[in-house]
């Protein structure tokens, strides 16, 4: 009989086996053993966050930045009800977490023991798959498991409860080696893409005289060489394209066939692309409602393409004519190869076909949506990204945000040359996201510059992991862009609610200078236009972390903007669109 | 239309909702049902009934029968979801008008009355398939298999005579001839 390992050991084992060398976490009473236990790994390396919540967020920026899982050790009770919105942010926007929580011990379960919840059932909505360890001697089976679903077809979070005795208790270790290491997106069960289904695409795409390519989150999740294949995608054909903004870092954010960000937010010229198009390609996207607006006037004159690795994304919500249902990058492969040895002049022989299309979108271009009128007195919030991004984009930077107008406005200003550079709570829409997200980013790529583009309403949810940036010399920065208002709540209550600015105004903010004082870092504040790039170089040449407290324009809207049950081509594109008056069945919609 | 300002949007053409059998085979693990029913509850779908046991000892494998109804996209979907989730082996979708496919549905009904309204209700059973499991002075316990809709049709019947207690296992359904669901 061979040497016996503990649970905890065991944990640790599998983590070694998946060469995990980061784990965010919080310790308590449920967790110990394995706490005690992280002592003799010296190759995996723990991150002490202030709250649950925010080491949730730090694993899934670590996972976005490197394409690694993310992982999460929290404890029992509260610990794993404060894992809750990290677990449900990365189900929704497809992030690898292994999420690890104690539990009270085997015989205590269901008595309301001490900080006792039902972890399995409280996070089965919002994980892939969840499992409460029973018997020692499936902990290594499952929690080996919990990697390859974690990380295969569309990845999501995962949770393994282990209760307190299980942890003790003792086994021999087996691991058996079958299960192969997949990454990111790397489905094993639909590798397959039949020629027809390329050879159907590519006819679409001869024939039609508007395409357009409309890539998503996919592109990134499938790995950097799915980015590369995009690129080349995109002027093998000569194609226009947009991005979700998931998307955004896959194809280059300042090349001329780029059309900007798609959705209620996104750029005329792309959202009017899309409504007028007769050919949409779809690569890694999911139709999320903040894309479509109105489901039946969606694009109303185009065949739709749909390419995904989730059998279950595809026809949700929009019917689609064709669908491939694949890792993006091995399709985007596959096309590549199949243009190049049968349709080799397919750019040339085709560019007379769509000239007319570029023609019309080149005029939308023209109402340059995105433009704003700046002022010498106040700093508006798009011109201080504007300047962040010119100031930053001659090194490899790492953009992570918080939720709301700032999100949208970094979106739009801020271009993306690179895949895994860009992480925004999309789909849960998490404000607080930003600030542990960076700490995450920063363990992946320590001698990166991360940026947080911040509200101050959002940064103040999580403010707390300042400590942790503190503790382990991480100097993020936050940049704050400071309105003291819930802007897009304020940008809503203005549009819908005839300026009832209901609890959207912040009165007593804290002094951000000396709250980064307080937390042992550097604070940096900047009122005026003509001091924004000196002070935005102080915080870029900072060796700590900095929270940057940029005063803007409290009355800035964000623009253009789709409203809501409104198709593609009516957007509002500034203040001077928005004064019609709103109806009463608008406002039910909210 | 008026302009709408909201920020979502408004609710699209619905499809014409139908009534489909959904099978499921699913490892006989904790949780299970609670992860099936669960994803039911959190999208919204709809459950009349739902039948399940262990139908092989050996690997552990559990048949749910779910009876549901929805547009042809919301039951595309209910597929799709089911499919993702890890304990669930294959899920087979039947159209409640399917000729090609067997549903019954067993039911007790507990009967207290006159010896006159007994004899009537018993009657009312025959068709069905039926069996006396009990008997005493005043009552007796009779098992039927069925359609439900024949089922819900005899509770209409038996009420009035003397119907005092009903249980119904909910439907299961199986392919009729030689082929098997793979």
């Amino acid at each position: 009989m061979g040497k016996l390992f503990s649970g905890a050991e065991i944990v640790f084992k599998v983590l070694e086996h998946h060469k995990v060398e980061h784990i965010f976490g919080y310790p308590g009473g449920a967790v110990l053993p394995i706490y005690d236990e992280l002592k003799n790994h010296k190759t995996i390396k723990h991150i002490l966050a202030r709250h649950e919540q925010g080491a949730g967020h730090a694993a899934e920026g670590y996972a976005r930045s490197s394409g690694k899982p993310g992982v999460l050790l929290v404890t029992s009770g509260p610990g794993a009800t404060n894992a809750v919105t990290a677990l449900t942010d990365a189900y929704m926007d497809s992030v690898p977490l292994v999420c690890i929580s104690g539990q009270v011990p085997t015989h205590l379960i269901g008595t309301d023991a001490f900080q006792e919840c039902d972890t399995t059932g409280i996070t089965r909505p919002c994980t892939k798959h969840n499992w409460l360890v029973k018997d020692v001697n499936d902990l290594a089976k499952i929690m080996d498991l919990a990697f390859e679903v974690a990380t295969t077809g569309r990845p999501g979070p995962v949770l393994v409860d282990i209760p307190k005795d299980i942890q003790f208790k003792k086994t021999n270790f087996v691991l058996k080696s079958s299960n192969k290491k997949k990454l990111n997106g790397k489905s094993s069960s639909n590798g397959k893409i039949s020629s027809s289904d390329l050879d159907n695409v590519i006819n679409l795409m001869k024939k039609s005289s508007k395409p357009i390519f409309y890539t998503g989150g996919g592109v990134i999740n499938s790995g950097p060489d799915a980015s590369k294949s995009l690129r080349e995608l995109v002027s093998l054909t000569g194609f226009p394209i947009t991005s979700t903004l998931q998307g955004l870092g896959a194809y280059p954010g300042d090349d001329p066939l780029f059309l900007g960000m798609l959705g209620m937010h996104g750029t005329y010229e792309a959202n009017n692309s899309m409504y007028s198009c007769d050919l949409m390609i779809n690569i890694g996207a999911r139709f999320d409602d903040r894309i479509t607006g109105k489901v039946d006037e969606f694009s109303p004159k185009s065949k739709k393409i749909h390419v995904d690795i989730d059998p279950s994304s595809i026809g949700k919500n929009i019917k689609v004519d064709l669908a491939v249902v694949s890792d993006v990058g091995s399709f985007l492969k596959a096309l590549n190869k199949r243009i190049k040895e049968k349709h080799k002049d397919f750019l040339n022989s085709n560019k007379q076909n769509i000239s007319k299309w570029w023609k019309d979108i080149d005029k939308w271009r023209q109402k340059k949506s995105l433009s704003f009128k700046n002022s010498k007195e106040v700093i508006k919030p798009q011109y201080a990204v504007q300047r962040l991004y010119e100031l930053s984009k001659n090194q490899d930077t790492y953009i992570t945000t918080e939720v709301g107008q700032h999100q949208m406005w970094a979106a739009q200003h801020y271009k993306f040359n690179k895949p895994n550079r860009w992480m925004t709570s999309g789909g849960l829409g998490t404000m607080g996201y930003g600030l542990p997200a960076a700490v995450g980013v920063q363990i992946a790529h320590p001698d990166k510059l991360v940026i947080d583009i911040a509200g101050e309403a959002s940064v103040l949810m999580t403010m707390q992991e300042m400590s942790t940036a503190v503790q382990y010399k991480l100097p993020i920065k936050i940049f704050i862009l400071n309105n003291q208002y819930m802007g897009m709540v304020r940008q809503w209550q203005e549009l819908l609610h005839e300026k009832n600015y209901s609890e959207s105004y912040t009165a007593a903010l804290p002094d951000f200078v000396k709250l980064a004082q307080a937390y042992g870092c550097v604070g940096i504040q900047a009122t005026k236009p003509d001091e924004l790039d000196e002070k935005i170089n102080e915080m870029i040449n900072t060796k700590e972390p900095v929270i940057f407290d940029c005063r803007v324009d409290p009355a800035e809207n964000c623009f253009p903007m789709i409203p809501s049950g409104k198709p593609h081509n009516q957007m509002l594109l500034g203040p001077e669109d928005e004064k019609e008056e709103v109806s009463d069945e608008g406002k039910t919609l909210v | 239309m008026s302009k709408s300002k909201s920020a979502y949007s408004e609710p699209g053409k619905l499809g014409k909702s139908e009534h489909h059998i959904i099978v499921v085979w699913v490892d006989n693990e904790a949780g299970v049902l609670a992860r099936v029913a669960g994803l039911f509850s959190g999208r919204g779908y709809n459950i009349e009934s739902l039948a399940v046991a262990e139908v092989d000892k050996k690997k552990h494998i559990s048949r749910i029968t779910i009876v549901t109804s929805g547009t042809p996209s919301v039951i595309e979907q209910i597929k799709l979801q089911l499919k993702k989730l890890i304990p669930v082996h294959k899920v087979a979708d039947f159209k409640r008008n399917d000729p090609n496919i067997l549903f019954k549905e067993l039911a007790l009904f507990k009967i207290v009355s006159s010896k006159k309204n007994r004899e009537k209700a018993q009657k009312a059973c025959k068709k069905y398939n039926s069996f006396v499991l009990d008997k005493s002075k005043n009552s007796f316990v009779i098992q039927v298999t069925a359609l439900r809709r024949e089922i819900d049709k005899l509770i209409e019947t038996l009420s009035p005579l003397g119907l005092v207690s009903t249980s119904r296992t909910g439907a299961v359904a199986m392919t009729r001839g030689a082929e098997i669901f793979k």
